[in-house]
C-alpha cells in the first residue's frame, strides 16, 4: 500500500469551543493520516478530545483550523448537500448504540437506505443480508428494548454498513460492554475490515481494544497527538509519558469475565465512565428509590482524577422496586445492562 | 328524568364533544410545527438560530399567561370573522384554538426533547437532512410522549370548552351554569358535571391506551 492511499486525512486540524466561559481547546494541530483498508486506534484519556476528533471526520464537528480530506477532497470546500453525501460514505457507531427505539431491527438497519432514497424492496433485501452477517437474521421483528447491548451494538453495526461505507467510525463502542460481549463486537469489526475492506476507525480509553485489533494508533493527550504509529512499535517502544502510562501503567482490568451466584433476582451492570463518577451514584440511587440493592461485584480504577469501571449490583425481588432502580438509571442517562 | 331533559344533556354532550375535537384538531395542527419549530431553533437543536427561537417564545407565552375567559372576550371580533357567528358552540372554537395551540406547542416541544441527542447524532451521521430528522426520527420517537401529551391537551380542552356556557356557546359547562348557578338546580348541575367527567375519563384511558399499545420501548 502506498502512501497516496489515505482515504482521511488531517492536516493541522484544531477544533476550538467558544463558551460563556471563555474558549477551550479542545484539539490542536492534529495531522494524522489514515490508510484505506487500515484498522486505525485513537486512544486517549476521557476529556483529551478523542470524540471531538472523530466527529471532525464526518463533520459533525466542524474543525476551527485546518482541514479533515476524505477521499483526498477537503470538506470544507463541500456544500452542504456535497458532506451529507461524504457522510453516508461513512458509516458511525456509538457508546449508547443510539438506535431507534421505535422500529424494529429491519427498518433500522433501513433507515440510512431510506434517507438515501432507495426502494423499499432492495433496502429490506440488503438490511436482511447485513443483519445475517451479525448474526441476527432471527431477530428482524425485535425492537431495540429487546436486546442486550451486545445486539444492540450488533444491529449499529449493520446500519452503519447499511450504506457500503468506505469508513467505519466506532467512538467507544465497545465501552458500555461486558468483557465477553467486547471480544465478539471487536471479532466482527476485524472481520468486516478484512473481509469488506472498510477502513475502521476506533476511538477507546481501553489500551485492550487497540492491542485486539488495530494496525496503527494515535493517542490523543491534552488535545494533540502525542505519538502515532504501527501499534507494535508504540506498544514496544512508547516515547511520551502518557504512552508508557497508557501501554505499561494501568494494564487492564476487564478480562475475565465473572458469574455471580446463583440468585434468581435480576442483575444489572453499571458503567461508570468518568461523568458519573462525580457523583456518589449507588448512595443517590439507593436514597432516591427507598430501595437497598446488593453490590456483587466492583470494579474501579482511578484514571486522572476519574474513576472509571464498573458495578454489578443484584436488584431486589419486586418487579415495581427493581423497576425503580432501572428507572432512575435511565432518568439519569448512567449505563447499564442486564446481566446473567 | 323527562324527554326533553334527555334530549338536552344528548345535544350538549354533543355540542362539548363538536368543540374539543374540532378545536383539538386544528390546534395540534398548530402546535406541531410550532413545538418542532421550538425544538429544531433552540441552541442545542439541529438548526439553532436565537431570534426566532425567543420570539416565539415570548409569542407563545403572550397567549398561555392570558386567562382563557379573557381570551374568550379579547378575540370575539376575531371569532367573528372567522367563523361569522359569535354564539354557538362553533363560536368557542376559535378562542379555544388560540388558547390551546401555543400551550400544544410546548407540550410538544417537551415530549421531543426527549428525543436522546445521540439518536439525533446518528441520524445526522448517516447524512440525513434536517427534514427527515424532524419527520423520521424526532417524531416518530417521540411518539408515546406525544400520544400521552395528547391526552392532557385534550382533557385540557374539554375543561376550557365548559366555560363557552359564559358567552352563550352552549355545552355541557352551559347547563352547569344556566341550571346550577343561575337556578339553583343543583341535581341538574351534577349530572351535567357527571357526564364531564365520564368524557374525561374516556379521551385521558383511550389516548393513555394508544401510548401504551404503541410504545416499542416496553419488554412485553
Amino acid at each position: 500500500m502506498t502512501q497516496e492511499n489515505n482515504i482521511v486525512r488531517m492536516v493541522h486540524m484544531g477544533k476550538t469551543f467558544h463558551t460563556d466561559s471563555g474558549d477551550v481547546k479542545a484539539l490542536d494541530d492534529i495531522n494524522l493520516d489514515i490508510k484505506e483498508g487500515s484498522i486505525q486506534g485513537i486512544i486517549g484519556l476521557s476529556g483529551a478530545g478523542k470524540s471531538t476528533l472523530v466527529r471532525c471526520i464526518n463533520y459533525l464537528e466542524i474543525p476551527t483550523n485546518g482541514q479533515v480530506l476524505f477521499e483526498g477532497r477537503s470538506l470544507g470546500d463541500m456544500t452542504a448537500a456535497e458532506v451529507r453525501e461524504a457522510r453516508k460514505k461513512m458509516g458511525m457507531i456509538f457508546q449508547q448504540f443510539n438506535l431507534l427505539d421505535q422500529r424494529n431491527l429491519l427498518k433500522n438497519v433501513t433507515f440510512p437506505l431510506e434517507i438515501s432514497g432507495v426502494d423499499k424492496k432492495t433496502a429490506n433485501a440488503r438490511a436482511l443480508e447485513l443483519l445475517k452477517l451479525v448474526g441476527l437474521e432471527d431477530r428482524v421483528k425485535n425492537y431495540p428494548s429487546q436486546l442486550s447491548g451486545g445486539q444492540k451494538q450488533r444491529v449499529a453495526i449493520a446500519r452503519a454498513l447499511a450504506t457500503n461505507p468506505k469508513v467505519l467510525l466506532c467512538d467507544e463502542a465497545t465501552s458500555a460492554l461486558d468483557p465477553k460481549t467486547t471480544g465478539q463486537i471487536l471479532e466482527l469489526l476485524k472481520k468486516i475490515n478484512r473481509e469488506m475492506g472498510v477502513t475502521v476507525i476506533v476511538i477507546t480509553h481501553q489500551m485492550s481494544v487497540i492491542e485486539a485489533i488495530c494496525d496503527s494508533v494515535a493517542i490523543i493527550d491534552h488535545s494533540h497527538i502525542a505519538e502515532s504509529g504501527p501499534v507494535s512499535e508504540i506498544f514496544a517502544n512508547p516515547k511520551t509519558e502518557i504512552g508508557r502510562k497508557l501501554i505499561l501503567g494501568d494494564g487492564n482490568a476487564d478480562s475475565t469475565p465473572i458469574s455471580f451466584g446463583d440468585s434468581k433476582n435480576r442483575k444489572i451492570r453499571i458503567v461508570f465512565d468518568g461523568l458519573s463518577a462525580y457523583k456518589p451514584v449507588i448512595s443517590e440511587m439507593t436514597l432516591a428509590c427507598g430501595v437497598p440493592v446488593n453490590i456483587l461485584f466492583a470494579n474501579t480504577r482511578e484514571v486522572e482524577g476519574k474513576a472509571v469501571g464498573q458495578m454489578v449490583i443484584e436488584l431486589p425481588e419486586e418487579r415495581s422496586e427493581a423497576d425503580k432502580i432501572t428507572d432512575y438509571l435511565t432518568e439519569n442517562t448512567i449505563t447499564f445492562e442486564e446481566v446473567q | 328524568m323527562d324527554a326533553s331533559s334527555i334530549s338536552m344533556y344528548l345535544k350538549e354532550s354533543w355540542a362539548t364533544i363538536y368543540m374539543t375535537l374540532i378545536s383539538s384538531a386544528v390546534s395540534y395542527l398548530i402546535g406541531i410545527p410550532l413545538g418542532v419549530i421550538l425544538v429544531v431553533t433552540d441552541k442545542d437543536g439541529i438548526a439553532p438560530c436565537k431570534p426566532v427561537h425567543t420570539v416565539l417564545g415570548i409569542f407563545i407565552n403572550i397567549f398561555r399567561s392570558i386567562p382563557f375567559l379573557i381570551l374568550l372576550v379579547m378575540v370575539l371580533p376575531i371569532t367573528k370573522f372567522i367563523v361569522h357567528t359569535t354564539l354557538g358552540p362553533t363560536a368557542i372554537i376559535p378562542p379555544l384554538i388560540f388558547a390551546s395551540a401555543p400551550y400544544i406547542g410546548r407540550m410538544v416541544e417537551s415530549s421531543l426533547k426527549e428525543v436522546s441527542a445521540g439518536v439525533i447524532e446518528a441520524a445526522k451521521s448517516m447524512g440525513a437532512t434536517n427534514w427527515q430528522i424532524i419527520y423520521k426520527v424526532l417524531l416518530p420517537e417521540a411518539r408515546p410522549s406525544l400520544l400521552v401529551g395528547a391526552a392532557i391537551c385534550i382533557t385540557t380542552i374539554l375543561s376550557y370548552s365548559a366555560m363557552a356556557g359564559f358567552v352563550g356557546g352552549g355545552g355541557l359547562g352551559a347547563i352547569a351554569l344556566n341550571y346550577g348557578y343561575y337556578r339553583y338546580q343543583t341535581d341538574i348541575m351534577m349530572i351535567s358535571v357527571i357526564i364531564l367527567v365520564v368524557l374525561v375519563q374516556i379521551i385521558q384511558e383511550f389516548w393513555m391506551c394508544l401510548a401504551r399499545a404503541t410504545d416499542k420501548r416496553s419488554r412485553n
